[in-house]
């Protein structure tokens, strides 16, 4: 059995096991802390940076998502500082692509349009980037549309980790980052893929969709995740 | 290999080279080599052999004696007579003077500030042996340190020695290097692994090219000493693909001492066995971040992770993982050799030891310079770099590459040290070294090293992918001459968030370039704004409008 600590998070004192992360202490407390990257169920990868938090003692800012509690730490998860970064990482992804909420599949159950409403964004201060990106609809059920992609990468980490499949990838480096599908071929050409829809449901904008999706009709499930993610982990015991 | 067969190997190579009277090394560094250094050893020995000197006269390889604006360099010794700018035709020169007086013409002041300011301790072999050859190398009193360390002391002394130096990380962050090697030496796991970083990417640096290429056994040894240290039994040697020179020599190097016994299983009759092999990189400055270089080395794309947990808990493959600079490594050698004490008196209270640096840029001794912790810019630059050339004004020292900041005059007198530096906005970095004169423009300058920064992001984390795309845009609308007032509080407002918020050293230092040029010459900025004009005359859209003025 892990060793059970006891920290501090905004003032408040809560207890926390050994091996748990920031974010989950936080959860199981319902403190939100913003996440885009992270999801229940898949492996961490700290990059969407909107779950940085302020530790006590330490010299830079830690993501709450990978960083594990100790004993006697003291977080802070909502200063005015760490608001100001998380409001110009949400811009800085509205200029990266070209979101349109109002002609999106996933209107109103988007999750990089309902950060943005809790954190209070109404306008974007930085230059729009407008890049040239396709929509890959070549997929019999699903369709992409690379210009609402956030780069979280969920759909590599849930179609490599859950589906074992490993359709999913990154090409390119930088501002030029895509996702790809096999070896950079149109989905419906991709070999690997077993047409679960797993990335579909994974996906937090509406850059993964289920074909025949009008406006706002795109609604994703993905808490199956962590109950699949879950009873592998019982059945290893 | 045990110390009397060293000892013996030695003793019959010096006897080799005792049979010449005279020895002529040629430098064959990438700048010399460049140069034409290839053609003068064949000139020299065609000649050699025509006046019936090739017996009396050795012609050899050797490695960089820093003076690269100079080159190609030719040394002869036991004379210690080092000539400048050899052509081919100057062979003949060159031999018919062995035992007389120097040839004038070529001849470079080796009393200069260039060569009496320097203090070499990476650098101690002042490029005199043969690259090529482990027994130079051994005749020069090579392994001998490991073979001591690896027969004499245990680990923890070898740590305890490191420790006490002070050395620190020569790859630009200055993490103590006892300090790493002793959380790698604990940590409990059936495999462990060295990794020797010559990952080097600053534009304008070459300290580990340069340590590679002419040193190529000095590093292995270092390498062999650190894997005693912490316990490891396998390394890789991480080189970028564009040095293929350095790769090719540490190949060879990595052959040649598994062939005498100084690499491979149960070394010099103990348990301790190493395994070295070289991995390339294929040209991503991020993997030079160990993390990504992990990634990289273990075949997968090279995007870095958050630590901790540190290589030295969970590194490659999973595996406690020590990785050091190829300068860091280098200094090992002498160190153990040595004791911490005397490295110690090298530097200052805070930083100890030498530093490599490669001047570059607007300055005339462009080349490889070693210098003491603590040497102020000032005398970097205007002793030893001998000053602007053209009698042009100096206006700024880059130092750190796209990760280090531009340095104005006015902080000229600070003392070269990890701590200083980060106080005037810029790191010690790497050692590259860019001088700047009243020709350059640092609006262009800045705009220069983001969009280095903007392509060899990773796009993993939005801060660094976006964020070092956005600050270039900016740069480039005002070097055209459309910037507004307000792009500058845009541009501080995104140097702070990419600073704090990134996920690796790469992103957390590429505002540095800007946000130092920004407060040292916000001037410039103003004047392409507000003027329109670029004062240095750098930026196109702006000295075409002055001129139609």
């Amino acid at each position: 059995m892990s060793r059970v600590l006891t920290l501090k998070i905004n003032g408040e004192e809560m207890t926390g096991r050994e091996r748990e992360t920031i974010l989950e202490v936080a959860q199981e407390h319902n403190i939100p802390i913003p996440r885009l990257c992270q999801l229940d169920g898949l492996s961490t990868v700290g990059a969407c940076r909107l779950c940085l938090v302020e530790v006590a003692g330490a010299p830079k800012l830690l993501p709450a998502c990978t960083t594990y509690v100790t004993e006697g730490m003291e977080i802070n998860t909502n200063s005015e500082r760490l608001q100001n970064y998380r409001r110009m990482i949400i811009e800085m992804l509205f200029t990266e692509g070209n979101h349109i909420c109002s002609v999106c599949v996933s209107n109103g159950h988007c999750e990089l349009q309902s950060l943005a409403m809790k954190i209070g964004i109404d306008h974007i201060h930085l230059p729009y980037l407008y890049p040239k990106r396709g929509v890959d609809a070549s997929h019999e059920r699903f369709a992409f549309d690379a210009n609402r992609c956030v780069l979280c990468t969920r759909c590599v980490r849930v179609c490599d980790e859950i589906e074992g499949a490993h359709t999913w990838d990154v090409s390119g480096r930088g501002i030029e980052s895509r996702v790809i599908t096999d070896l950079n071929q149109p989905w419906g050409e991709a070999e690997s893929c077993t047409s679960c829809g797993k990335c579909v449901q994974a996906c937090p904008t509406g850059a993964l969709f289920i074909k025949g999706s009008a406006v706002g009709e795109m609604t994703k499930r993905s808490e199956f995740l962590s109950l699949i993610a879950q009873r592998r982990e019982d059945n290893r015991r | 290999m045990n110390l009397d067969e060293l000892h013996a190997l030695a003793a019959r190579e010096r006897e080799r080279q005792a049979a010449f009277k005279h020895r002529v090394i040629v430098c064959s560094g990438t700048a010399c080599h460049a140069a034409g250094s290839d053609q003068i050893v064949e000139q020299l020995e065609t000649a050699a052999k025509a006046r019936g000197l090739d017996s009396r006269c050795e012609i050899k390889r050797g490695g960089c004696r820093g003076l690269c604006a100079a080159g190609p360099m030719v040394t002869v010794d036991p004379a210690n007579v080092l000539y400048q700018g050899v052509t081919p035709d100057d062979a003949d020169a060159i031999l018919s003077h062995l035992d007389t007086a120097p040839v004038e013409r070529l001849r470079c002041d080796t009393t200069q500030a260039f060569f009496t300011r320097q203090k070499h301790v990476v650098l101690e072999l002042e490029g005199r042996t043969d690259p090529e050859r482990i027994e130079d190398y051994i005749a020069a009193g090579g392994f001998e340190t490991f073979i001591h360390t690896v027969t004499e002391r245990t680990p923890a002394e070898v740590i305890e020695i490191i420790r006490q130096s002070g050395l620190a990380g020569r790859g630009g962050a200055g993490y103590s290097t006892g300090l790493k090697w002793s959380t790698v030496a604990k940590a409990v796991a059936p495999r462990k692994f060295v990794i020797c970083n010559g990952d080097e990417g600053d534009p304008g640096a070459f300290m580990d090219r340069s340590v590679m290429e002419d040193y190529p056994y000095r590093v292995i040894e270092g390498m062999l000493i650190a894997a005693y240290a912490v316990g490891a039994n396998e390394g890789f040697l991480y080189v970028r693909a564009e040095y293929p020179l350095a790769v090719k020599r540490l190949k060879h190097a990595i052959r040649q001492a598994e062939k005498h016994g100084l690499l491979g299983m149960s070394l010099c009759g103990t348990p301790f066995s190493f395994k070295l092999d070289v991995r390339l990189g294929a040209g991503a400055f991020v993997c030079g971040e160990e993390t990504a270089l992990i990634a990289s080395i273990e075949g997968k794309r090279g995007t870095p992770r958050p630590r901790p947990p540190y290589p030295a808990e969970s590194g490659l493959w999973g595996f406690p993982t020590l990785i050091n600079n190829v300068e860091t490594i280098a200094n090992v050698v002498p160190i153990l050799r040595e004791g911490s004490e005397w490295f110690t008196r090298i530097g200052t209270e805070r930083s100890k030891g030498t530093k490599v640096f490669a001047l570059s840029g607007r300055i005339k001794n462009t080349g490889l310079i070693e210098v003491p912790m603590g040497i102020t810019l000032r005398e970097i630059i205007f002793d030893i770099g001998g000053g602007i050339p053209d009698g042009k004004r100096f206006k700024a020292v880059q130092t750190g590459g796209p990760s280090g900041g531009c340095i104005p005059e006015a902080s000229l007198d600070i003392p070269v040290d990890y701590v200083s530096l980060a106080q005037v906005g810029s790191i010690m970095g790497s050692g590259g070294m860019i001088v700047m004169d009243e020709t350059s423009c640092m609006v262009d300058v800045a705009k220069y090293f983001m969009e280095f920064c903007m392509a060899e992001s990773c796009g993993k984390c939005i801060p660094c992918r976006v964020g070092t795309a956005q600050m270039y845009r900016l740069l480039d609308k005002i070097t055209r001459g459309e910037g507004e007032l307000s792009d500058l509080d845009l541009l501080e407002e995104l140097c702070d968030t990419v600073k704090h918020t990134s996920l690796c050293g790469l992103g957390q230092a590429a505002p540095n370039p800007l946000s130092s040029t920004l407060k040292y010459f916000r001037d410039e900025y103003v004047a392409h704004i507000v003027d329109r004009v670029c004062p240095a005359g750098v930026c196109p859209a702006l000295t075409q409008k002055e001129a139609a003025r």
